[in-house]
Formats: structure tokens, C-alpha cells, sequence
């Protein structure tokens, strides 16, 4: 029994330390940031900066989601891209509201497809959400003609439609709001419901989840829609601030939202992570873009930092699981 | 892998038929094939077949490291970066002013550069995944940002242009009546397809992905193998920049965008398990044929590229989705 | 008399892992021309020993030798180039391979440039499969073969090379008796070429037929090593469990039979098994005994919903049901306690208290979110009842031992407070006292009122807590015992299809 305690004792400070490495590693981040770059730790930059991860941020939560279930979805860029022409394309055609309205249906129903496709029929979620990538992209070039959409320049100024992405509320920028917001809520309904107890079940084990009683096509169905959602709210805060929108405006997306997802400390084999590990890692990933800026490095150096940074934290974050360093493969 | 089937039994109708089953994304290439040869008068021409091989050797390139990659039970989403990276070294270097007088001998440091790059990188990946334990798809979804962010940074982000025209002329140029970009393809098509199927490397990389466990237990150095595999694959993307920038006589720092998820999709046309273990170069040479043949086709028929994407899309999972059915085991399966 | 010096000794060998001393001062040595047995119960620490062999661990303290000289095992390459080659219990083979690369993987012959020699291959892995009687070619797809022959492949490593060890962890386990007499003629051959064997299984027949030392292990320490000659299966049994064993005694205390809970009448699943027909009354374990691949499991995975039925009708509480799924199982008041804890019993990454509730999570609802309070009571109350040894409940259960895993599995199940109880394998890996404990448990359960089924492939645990046994053979149930009236003769004779006259 003593044996039992002392390794579970020491499994636990080491799995404390693993569990909140990502929150270590954000304080003193922000630390050596704030003594190290000037103007860094302003109210001015920081806003700055959480207001451009929003986007990034609100996609990133419903990844998470779905990474916590135990799948992958590479589909999300775009499918903002398709979102976001979309919503801006029928916000002159059929007015903002009943805009928002279809855009919302139509990239649910691709979150439908991706969820049938993966939750019903079983298929390897990397594969399907590839080709989704591909076909939603080809959509949207369909959708447009090819054309890039944009409002009409005489209502930009006017349309309550500019509220998502350029207003703000006692200060604060509407996109942060929108973020922290929607990630309370996700954050909470993963956390404390069942039905986010059910994804982390599905997630770290679907087997015996499905030995429990628990309806594992359903629930991996259902993580999809989420992330369509997310990326639905994404599109309204991204139309709404550039007033326009590329064909491929959310191209690589899929991939730096997923780069958050797994700095935050969200194992991509499922069942472990959470949305607050996500908001601080893709506002990590902000705040090295922003740093490397003000120090004046060109940038893209930000991506070779994010490069080292990631493998760095999952490295570590898998080495604290296994025990050791390195991995015992000769 | 050894030739498992057996051939002494039945005729040849019946081994193709058997083949065709182990193969069967080369179905769908004849299909495609006598499709775009009945539907449009421009296709069966063979300036059009030598396009087709042409425009097929960049994506055929990456793809052919990427299998074994794959077989590993590995994943590789730098390729597009290193491309890029590759690229981008081979037209600026062989520019260098201490290489002026070096004549046609000055694309040579260039062409030196790119692949060694390529071949580091890959070496990084490997080594990464094999001492750190850390997932190659990880890995390299880093690598895919960084190795990119070193281009743009490296190029300022600016096109190089190839000052030496020999260069740009090797793109366009022929070997024993066929392009040359296509024979490259084609030959080292072949030397892979031997590598993975005579030698004992080509053994151990189904090995390692079938039972990683089984493998280490059988005292192969599955780390050491996985970089080299990295090795080949990073080899490949960097050659495929290069045979790129030759055909543009430049290099842009968004060469090669995307690509990964293009090769990767041939490859699992291509009959490749995503869990490693299973897969051929005969497959991915097919699956890259398919990709191509559609591309051109649909080109030739005024199909808007669009709805080339939509369809890739739609025929990678219709592919998975069939491999699924008939791979089911009947009314008697657990349901999970 | 000179005994030849060990090909292989061990010496003083110590490994802990953080916690846990899993071996604790081992010695243990083999003659060259021997078979040396090693006993012990699951978690004695006989795998760890092997995986130090293997070089896959690395002993804390203690020294191997090799031939009378110091070595250090560092890896799996390693061991092969001191002459030692494992024999996996779990087959460790590549399915998508033939026949010959697996038998050769990692030492395929070479040509120049790297090339596969085929030739040679084809050559050298027919002479061995001729040795092993084996019907079926070099190049057959290994994953196509039968688990039996599989093994018989894995077995066949033991032939490729000149090894001067040759471990053979459980190579029995699911062999049929022809292949067995087989893989008696190859230890025979290893032994008169001079190799060392060490031959690791439970079933006391082939150690006392085969081996001539017999070593024991019990919770990793070292407990002696016997001349096979002079001792017998009691005395390695009170060595390897401290106790004599009481396993035999049997279950007399029936509860009070009450209601028919279930009644099954010609259940079938495809080939998995047929015309499954029998009842289980309130207060009752009916206990089902037969072979591996039997159709057991396959069963009571049926029961669950787990696996849809080709024919016949379940019946609870006399009421006609179709069982679509596990969550429409659990509503009709079914709990399964299945095989493989690991794989379907727990979401290791979860605590304790989360998957003891993870069944009924919706009913534990406080407005949208899940009721803490409610939910640490439900693991209070079972922690307590079960005596579960986890230092909170917030402790990941892949950090519990084997047998508080399995606590945890039938805590999950019996707060969902089912009419039937269905236990599968309920003790496997499990160490002896956790066993006898749970043993003890499904007894108290039976006179509360479930209505059990346990799976089991162990008869002294079968015969142990039933008040009914029901024999299977190749999906098909061939006798019905009582507990008072059956013999262990009859039960070996029921499950190897030997006799099928239904008696009752």
C-alpha cells in the first residue's frame, strides 16, 4: 500500500507539472516578453494582439472538440473561407441578418457531412477532412465564380453587419468578446456536462465508452457540428471586419489552428486537453508573432519560433508521461 | 515485400484479375483514361501523354518518398515547404556572384544546395520523431510552418529568377524521345519500386508499420530506418522543387503550397494504409496517374478548376469509403 | 557430480519501478541441453525478467552472464547478438508479411546492395516448416493463417539462427494437442543441439512432461528452484502462492433461487456460435466454461447488444427483447463486466470516480451540468463497499493495480444496480488475493438477489463461485452441470467437444 501511494504521489507531481506545463510556460513567456521587448505588456498591444488570434481562437475551440473526441479536422480553413464569402456575398443580396441566417445552415451541413462521414460511416477522420478541404474549397470557387466578394462600399460604414467584427463594448473589441465569450461557453459545456464527459470517454477510449453505454457515432457527429459552428462565428467576425473576402482567404488555417490546439497541451490521440489550454495556446502563438514584431524580426520568423516551440512542448509533454527524455525506440 | 500471391496457379486473365484487385486505383486510371479518350478528341495524343508525365513528375516525385513514409506508419506535411525551400536555394544560389565564371557549372553548387537541404530536413524530421517519441504528424505539421517560414524569411519574400537560361532550357528539354522531367520521374519510379520491394530496407519498412513492437522486438533499428525513409522523402521534395523551378525558370516562396495534402491524397488512392504496413510504389505511380489524368482532362474539356477540387475531394473519400466496405467482416462484427 | 557451466546466469537481479519492486534479487541460471522452467502467478514478475532478457529493461542492480562472462543487455539487437531469441506469449508479428520474412524479420538473408536473397529465404524457411509439419508455404500471408499456426510461426524463430537461449513465454496457450507433440519435438531437437531453454507456462502437465528444473517466482522475489524429478504440483503450487491451494473447494452455499431473470432459447451469431439455450434465475451464477474462441465471450457480448443475433429470442423477466445496443442493454437493467479491462473496461486516462459513473452520467445532472456531489457519492459508497485502494478519486485509474482496475470495472457496473450481471473473465491478471476477493464478492451478490453470469476460462474459478456450469465448445453448448454434481473430468471432456450427450 505505501508502495502504491509513493508512486502514485510521484506520477502526480509529475502529472501536475505535464497537466499545467502550457500555463508555466505562458506566465513566464509573458514575463521574459514584458522585461525583454518594449511596449510589450501595454493594454494597447495586448488587445492588439488577442484581437487578431480571435479568429484563429473561436476555430480553434471547436477543434478542440473534436480533437478531445479523439479525430481531426483539416477542413475548418476551408470552410472559412467558404463561410466568409458566404456571408459577405448575401449580406447585399438578402440582407445581413438572413445572410448570417444561410451561412450558418450551409456550413453546419458540411460539419454534418464531415460528422456523418467519420461518426456513422467510421472513416478516418485525416483522410475525409482532407478531401472535405479540398471539395469546400472547390465549393466556394463554384459559389463565387472565382470572384472575390466584397459589400457594398456605400453600407460598409452603416450596416449593423460591422458590429462582429469592428464594434466594440465598453472598450473591448467585439472579435474579443465574441472569442472569450464563446469560449466560456464550450469551455464550460466540455468541462461540467455530460455530454463533455461523454467526448473525453469517446476520446481516450471509444471502446469502452461504447461498453458503456455510450453512443459513440453520436457524440462524434455532434463534435463536428461544434466545430462547423465555431467556424460559422469565425466567418461573421472575419466578412464583418475585412467587409470583403479572397476565395482562399482561410487557406492554412486548418493548420495554424491546430499548431494552438497542440501547444495548448491537447493530445491529438484524444481524451486529454481542454478549451482553457487552447486559449492559451493559440494566444502563445499571438503573442510570439507579436513579440518577434516589435523586436523587429521580418514576419515570418514567428513560424520557425512556433516550429521549435511546438515540438518543443510536445516533446516535453510526452516525455513527462513516459517517464523519460528520450524515446526508447533503438 | 515478398510476392505473397501466387503466381504458378491460373492463367493470364486471372492473374491480372488478381492484380487488379490488389490495385485497384489502376482500374480507375483506365477507366478515366478511355473516358477523356472518347469524350474529348484533344486527349489521346501523345504530346497530351507526355504532358501528362510531365505535369505528374512533381507530385510523383514527393509522392514516391512520402509511401514509404507512409508504410512506416509515418507522415511527412513538410514536403510543400521543402519544395519551396529547395527551390528557392537552387535559383538563388546558382545566381552567387563567386560562381560567375563556373559557365553551365554554376547550377550545379544550386542543384547541390536544394537537395542537401531536403535531405537535412528530412534527416531533422526522422531524428525528431525517432529520439523524441513525438508523433510524425506533429513533427512535421511544425516543420511544414518553420521550414516555410525560413523561406519566406530567407527570400524576403521575393521570386528568384533563373539568370542562366540552361536551367529553364532543362525543364523543357528531351532524353531519348521523351521529356526529361518524365524520365526522371520514370526512373526513379522504378529504383523505388525495387528499393521497397527486392531489398531488405524495403522489408523493414512494411515491417516497422505493420508491428512497430514486433519489429524493435526483431532487433531492427526502427529509429535509424524512419530517418532514412525521412531522408528519401525530403530528397524527393527537394528534387521535385527543383524540377519545378526549372519548368518556371524561377522560384516563388508559395512554391508548393498545399502540396502535401496532393501527395498524400495520391498515395492513399494509391492503396496506402494511413496505419502503415501496407502500400506499393505500383499504387502511388497509379494514384498520381489518376490525379493527373483528371486534371488534364478536365482541363482539355473546359471543366473551371473548381470542380476539380470537388472532385479529388469526393473520389479520396469515395475511395476510403469502399476500402471500408469491402474490407467489412460481415453481420457477425462487434459493433463498436 | 559436475554439472556443465550455465550458458546462462542471473545474478542478484533487482528492478523497481517508481513504487513497485518488481524484481527483487532474482537468480536464476540455465544449462546448456536444459529446459528450466519458470513458475510464478500473473505479476510474480516472470514478464519483467523476460523483457531484462530481452533488453528492453534495464536491471537496477544484478549482473547477467552469458557463457560465465558479465553482459550488458541494452537492447532487443543486443540480446539476438548474445544468442538469446524470445518467444512472444503475444504474437509479435507483421499480419500484411509472409510466413517467411516474419520467421526471418530483422535477419533477412542479404544478397549484395541490400537485396532480399529469396532464394535462400524460401529455402531455409521450407526446411523449417517442414520440421514443424506445417501445411501451409513460405509466402503465405501470415495474417491469414489460424492464431495456432501464427504461433507455430513465431515458434519457428527459434530455428533461424544458432541461439544459445531460447525463451518460450506460454507457446502453448493456443495450440491444439498435434501441435503441441510438434513443439515438444523441437525442444527435444534444441535440447540435444545444446541450447538452453526457458520454458514459461501455467500448465503443470507439460512442465512436469518436458522440463528438468523448475524455478519459482512469487511478487518478484526468488522462492527456488527444484529438480522436476523430485517434486510435484503441490509443492510448486504452496511455492508459487505461499499457501496450499484451496482453489478446489467448492461453492455449497447456493442462495435462495428466485424469479427467472433471463432465458435464452436458440441464440445464434453466424459461425460464432449456435442454438444457445439456457435461463438464469434471480440469485443464481451460472458460470460458462469452455476454451478460448468458444463462443463465450461472443455471448454474452450478444446479451449486451454488443453483436447483432442470425437467430433466436432473449427473454427477461419473461418478456420477449431485441437489444440493438449497449446503452438499450443497460436500460433493460443489463451490466457487462467485459474480457479486457484495458481495452473496454476503462478510459485509463479518466479518474476513478468519472469512469465508475460514466454509464449513468445523464441521470447525475445538477440544471445542464454534471452533479459533483452526487457523483463522488456513488464512488464513495462502491470505494468503500468494494474496498477499492485509490489514494482520491481523482487518481488516474491507469495508475491502480490490476485487481483495483477490475474493481473499479464492477463498481461501474453494479451502481447501475442491474437485474443481470454478466462477468467475463473476471480475475485475469489479477493477483491472488484481489482474486479470491472478487470471487468472494460475485458469492455476496448471488445471495443479495443478481441474477450472474460469469465467463471464465479458468475451471477452479468456474467451479469456484457457480451454482450451475454450462460447458461450450465450438459455439455450441454441449453440458449443463450443477456445481454439486460435476467433476473436473467431465468439465475437461465437455469443452474439448468429446462427448456430447446432454446430460443435465
Amino acid at each position: 500500500m505505501a508502495a502504491l501511494v509513493g508512486r502514485l504521489g510521484n506520477g502526480d507531481l509529475k502529472g501536475l507539472i505535464a497537466r499545467n506545463g502550457i500555463f508555466i510556460a505562458f506566465v513566464v513567456f509573458m514575463i521574459a516578453f514584458g522585461i525583454g521587448v518594449d511596449r510589450f505588456l501595454t493594454f494597447q498591444n495586448l488587445e492588439n494582439v488577442v484581437k487578431t488570434t480571435a479568429i484563429i481562437g473561436v476555430i480553434a475551440l471547436g477543434v478542440t472538440v473534436v480533437v478531445l473526441s479523439g479525430n481531426l479536422d483539416l477542413s475548418v480553413g476551408s470552410m472559412l473561407s467558404f463561410g466568409t464569402v458566404m456571408v459577405v456575398d448575401l449580406h447585399d443580396k438578402i440582407g445581413p441578418g438572413a445572410g448570417i441566417l444561410v451561412m450558418m445552415i450551409a456550413v453546419l451541413a458540411l460539419g454534418a457531412v464531415n460528422g456523418l462521414l467519420i461518426g456513422f460511416l467510421r472513416l478516418n477522420s485525416l483522410i475525409v477532412t482532407l478531401g472535405m478541404l479540398s471539395a469546400i474549397q472547390g465549393l466556394t470557387l463554384i459559389y463565387s465564380g472565382g470572384k472575390n466578394v466584397d459589400i457594398d462600399p456605400s453600407t460598409q460604414d452603416t450596416t449593423w453587419f460591422r458590429v462582429f467584427g469592428r464594434g466594440e463594448i465598453a472598450g473591448v473589441d467585439m472579435p474579443i468578446i465574441i472569442f472569450f465569450a464563446l469560449a466560456v461557453v464550450i469551455g464550460m459545456i466540455v468541462a461540467y456536462t455530460p455530454y463533455g464527459r461523454r467526448v473525453y470517454a469517446v476520446g481516450g477510449n471509444p471502446t469502452a465508452a461504447v461498453f458503456s453505454g455510450i453512443r459513440r457515432n453520436r457524440v462524434v457527429f455532434s463534435t463536428y457540428l461544434v466545430s462547423a459552428f465555431c467556424v460559422g462565428i469565425a466567418s461573421i467576425i472575419l466578412g464583418s471586419r475585412v467587409m470583403g473576402s479572397q476565395n482562399t482567404v482561410g487557406q492554412g488555417y486548418e493548420l495554424l489552428v491546430l499548431a494552438g490546439v497542440i501547444l495548448g497541451g491537447t493530445s491529438l490521440l484524444g481524451g486529454s486537453g481542454s478549451i482553457l489550454k487552447t486559449v492559451i495556446g493559440v494566444l502563445i502563438l499571438g503573442f510570439i508573432q507579436n513579440g518577434l514584431l516589435l523586436l523587429g524580426y521580418p514576419f515570418f520568423a514567428q513560424w520557425i519560433v512556433t516550429w521549435v516551440v511546438i515540438i518543443l512542448a510536445v516533446w516535453l509533454d510526452v516525455a513527462a508521461k513516459r517517464g523519460r527524455l528520450l524515446s526508447p525506440i533503438a | 515485400m515478398a510476392d505473397i500471391t501466387a503466381t504458378q496457379d491460373g492463367s493470364g486473365a486471372n492473374r491480372f484479375l488478381h492484380w487488379i484487385i490488389h490495385h485497384p486505383i489502376w482500374a480507375f486510371v483506365v477507366i478515366v483514361f478511355i473516358f477523356f479518350s472518347v469524350m474529348n478528341e484533344h486527349f489521346f495524343a501523345l504530346g497530351n501523354f507526355k504532358n501528362i508525365l510531365i505535369q505528374a513528375s512533381t507530385l510523383g516525385l514527393i509522392a514516391l518518398g512520402m509511401t514509404l513514409v507512409m508504410i512506416n506508419g509515418n507522415i511527412d506535411l513538410s514536403v510543400g515547404a521543402v519544395v519551396a525551400l529547395a527551390a528557392s536555394l537552387t535559383v538563388d544560389i546558382m545566381g552567387w556572384p563567386m560562381f560567375e565564371g563556373w559557365g553551365n557549372w554554376q547550377i550545379l553548387p544550386g542543384v547541390l544546395a536544394g537537395l542537401a537541404a531536403g535531405v537535412l530536413l528530412g534527416a531533422l524530421n526522422g531524428f525528431i520523431v525517432w529520439k523524441t517519441g513525438v508523433d510524425a504528424f506533429i513533427v512535421t505539421l511544425g516543420a511544414m510552418l518553420g521550414v516555410r517560414g525560413l523561406v519566406f524569411v530567407y527570400t524576403e519574400e521575393q521570386s528568384f529568377f533563373a539568370m542562366n537560361f540552361a536551367y529553364s532550357d532543362f525543364g523543357a528539354s528531351s532524353l531519348v524521345g521523351l521529356p526529361t522531367l518524365a524520365l526522371i520521374f520514370l526512373v526513379f519510379t522504378a529504383l523505388v519500386h525495387i528499393l521497397l520491394s527486392r531489398t531488405v530496407h524495403g522489408s523493414n519498412t512494411y515491417a516497422v508499420g505493420d508491428n512497430r513492437e514486433a519489429a524493435v522486438n526483431a532487433g531492427i533499428r526502427v529509429g535509424p530506418h524512419m530517418m532514412i525513409n525521412f531522408m528519401i522523402v525530403g530528397f524527393f521534395a527537394a528534387l521535385a522543387g527543383i524540377t519545378l523551378s526549372t519548368q518556371m525558370g524561377a522560384s516563388t516562396p508559395n512554391l508548393g503550397t498545399n502540396f502535401e495534402l496532393w501527395v498524400i491524397t495520391a498515395v492513399v488512392l494509391g492503396g496506402t494504409k494511413l496505419t502503415g504496413g501496407a502500400g506499393s510504389i505500383i499504387g502511388t505511380f497509379g494514384g498520381v496517374l489518376a490525379i493527373q489524368i483528371l486534371r488534364n482532362g478536365m482541363n482539355l474539356m473546359q471543366v473551371p478548376a473548381f470542380w476539380v477540387l470537388v472532385i479529388l475531394g469526393s473520389i479520396l473519400i469515395g475511395v476510403l469509403f469502399l476500402d471500408k466496405q469491402l474490407n467489412r467482416k460481415g453481420a457477425e462484427e462487434l459493433r463498436l | 557430480m559436475t554439472e556443465p557451466n550455465p550458458t546462462l546466469r542471473l545474478k542478484g537481479i533487482v528492478k523497481t519501478f517508481p513504487g513497485v519492486r518488481a524484481l527483487d534479487g532474482v537468480d536464476f541460471d540455465v544449462r546448456p541441453g536444459e529446459v528450466h522452467a519458470l513458475m510464478g502467478e500473473n505479476g510474480a514478475g516472470k514478464s519483467t525478467l523476460m523483457k531484462i532478457l530481452a533488453g528492453v529493461y534495464h536491471p537496477d542492480e544484478g549482473q547477467i552472464f552469458i557463457d560465465d562472462r558479465p553482459v550488458v543487455i541494452r537492447s532487443p539487437i543486443e540480446a539476438k547478438e548474445h544468442g538469446i531469441t524470445l518467444i512472444h506469449q503475444e504474437l509479435s508479428l507483421a499480419e500484411e508479411m509472409s510466413v517467411a520474412e516474419n520467421i526471418f524479420l530483422g535477419e533477412l538473408p542479404r544478397k549484395k546492395w541490400g537485396f532480399v536473397d529469396w532464394k535462400t529465404l524460401d529455402e531455409r524457411v521450407g526446411t523449417i516448416l517442414q520440421k514443424l509439419n506445417a501445411d501451409w508455404g513460405p509466402r503465405t500471408r501470415i495474417g491469414s493463417l489460424s492464431i495456432a499456426k501464427q504461433q507455430m510461426c513465431e515458434i519457428a524463430r527459434a530455428l533461424t539462427h544458432s541461439a544459445k537461449i531460447v525463451v518460450f513465454d506460454e507457446p502453448t496457450a493456443s495450440l491444439t494437442d498435434a501441435e503441441k507433440v510438434v513443439l515438444f519435438d523441437v525442444i527435444e531437437d534444441l535440447k540435444a543441439e545444446g541450447v538452453g531453454i526457458v520454458y514459461i507456462s501455467h500448465r503443470m502437465e507439460e512442465i512436469f512432461k518436458i522440463t528438468d528444473r523448475i524455478s519459482v517466482l512469487r511478487d518478484g522475489s526468488y522462492r527456488g528452484t527444484l529438480n522436476t524429478r523430485e517434486t510435484d504440483e503441490d509443492e510448486i503450487t504452496q511455492m508459487m502462492i505461499g499457501r496450499s491451494l484451496e482453489l478446489h473447494r467448492r461453492n455449497i452455499e447456493h442462495a435462495e433461487e428466485g424469479e427467472e431473470v433471463l432465458s435464452v432459447e436458440g441464440l445464434s451469431c453466424g459461425r460464432l456460435f449456435q442454438d444457445v439455450s439456457f435461463t438464469v434465475k434471480a440469485g443464481e451464477i451460472v458460470g460458462f466454461y469452455g476454451l478460448v474462441g468458444a463462443g463465450r465471450t461472443e455471448m454474452a457480448e450478444t446479451l449486451f447488444g454488443l453483436r447483432r443475433p442470425t437467430a433466436g429470442k432473449i427473454r427477461l423477466a419473461g418478456e420477449e427483447v431485441h437489444i440493438g445496443s449497449p446503452s438499450e442493454a443497460i436500460e433493460k437493467g443489463i451490466s457487462l463486466v467485459p474480457e479486457n479491462r484495458k481495452e473496454q473496461g476503462l478510459v485509463l486516462g479518466m479518474n476513478c470516480r468519472d469512469n465508475i459513473t460514466l454509464p449513468q452520467i445523464d441521470d447525475l445532472t445538477a440544471g445542464p451540468f454534471v452533479a459533483n456531489g452526487a457523483e463522488v457519492a456513488i464512488y464513495d459508497m462502491y470505494r468503500d463497499r468494494l474496498q477499492i485502494k485509490a489514494p482520491t478519486w481523482r487518481t488516474l485509474v491507469g495508475s491502480l493495480s490490476g485487481g483495483n482496475q477490475q474493481k473499479i470495472v464492477i463498481g461501474k457496473w453494479l451502481s447501475m444496480k442491474p437485474r443481470l450481471l454478466i462477468v467475463d473473465e473476471p480475475t485475469r491478471g489479477i493477483d491472488v488475493g484481489s482474486k479470491s476477493e472478487i470471487h468472494k464478492l460475485l458469492r455476496e451478490l448471488a445471495h443479495q438477489g443478481y441474477a450472474i453470469i460469469v465467463v471464465s476460462s479458468e475451471m477452479p474459478e468456474v467451479l469456484h463461485v457457480s451454482d450451475r456450469i454450462i460447458a461450450m465448445h465450438n459455439g455450441r453448448i454441449t453440458r449443463t452441470f450443477s456445481a454439486d454434481a460435476v467433476t473436473e473430468e467431465d468439465l475437461i471432456q465437455a469443452i474439448s467437444g468429446l462427448t456430447s450427450d446432454k446430460a443435465a
